[in-house]
């Protein structure tokens, strides 16, 4: 089986597991990995589209 | 007149880490190796199954779809790079020994999403390292 994502669905699949990861590494409490993780995951998926912006303007 | 009060017990907040054993004592890098081996491994051996289920499926969830966007499971390195990439995949224990005997994996990257495959595998691998960290953490009292 091939799994071929787009650049996007490849970002947010990469945010996701990543976030669970570090949430629960990264904390103690069930209460703050949750928030630990959407702060992660909202961070990554942020920054991969202002930057994609970001080269897009550069390229134009 | 005020009596002191009883010094804290160390061990007493990871009562949860260790049922049978207090923290810190006996062996304590059995749940580092068992989270090497396997993805959630060591969170598993210190029966806190829901991180442990969690943090395998997201390492095993990162590397079956880096394998699946044909991403590349590296064998050797020649340059600094290639070696860093190597470490990352090796991070993700008895699942890179198994792609690598059944030659799961491509030897090259041939197209644009396999060159995320690649990176999925090399951060599964790392992220594992990190999951087997903190099983050791929970293991030695350094993290509740």
């Amino acid at each position: 089986m091939i799994f071929r994502p787009s650049h996007f669905a490849a970002v947010v699949l990469f945010a996701l597991f990543t976030s669970v990861v570090f949430g629960i590494t990264q904390r103690e409490t069930p209460r703050r990995m949750v928030h630990y993780g959407l702060y992660c995951f909202a961070l990554f998926v942020g920054s991969a589209i202002v930057l994609s912006w970001v080269m897009y303007l550069i390229a134009r | 007149m005020a009596t002191p009060s009883n010094p804290p017990n160390p061990t007493s907040k990871n009562a949860a880490a260790g049922k049978n054993a207090p923290a810190g004592s006996g062996f304590v890098y059995g749940p580092l190796i068992a989270g090497w081996l396997v993805p959630g491994g060591g969170h598993f051996l210190l029966r806190k199954w829901g991180r442990g289920a969690l943090l395998a499926a997201s390492i095993l969830g990162m590397f079956l779809l880096g394998i699946a966007m044909q991403g590349k499971v590296y064998s050797n390195a020649h340059e600094i790079l290639e070696y860093l990439a190597l470490v990352g995949d090796l991070g993700n224990g008895l699942v890179y020994i198994f792609c690598r005997m059944f030659g799961f994996g491509a030897d090259q990257v041939q197209v644009t999403t396999a060159d995320y495959g690649t990176r999925f595998i090399v951060v599964a691998g790392l992220l594992n390292v990190i999951a087997a960290v903190d099983a050791h953490n929970l293991r030695t009292g350094r993290k509740a």
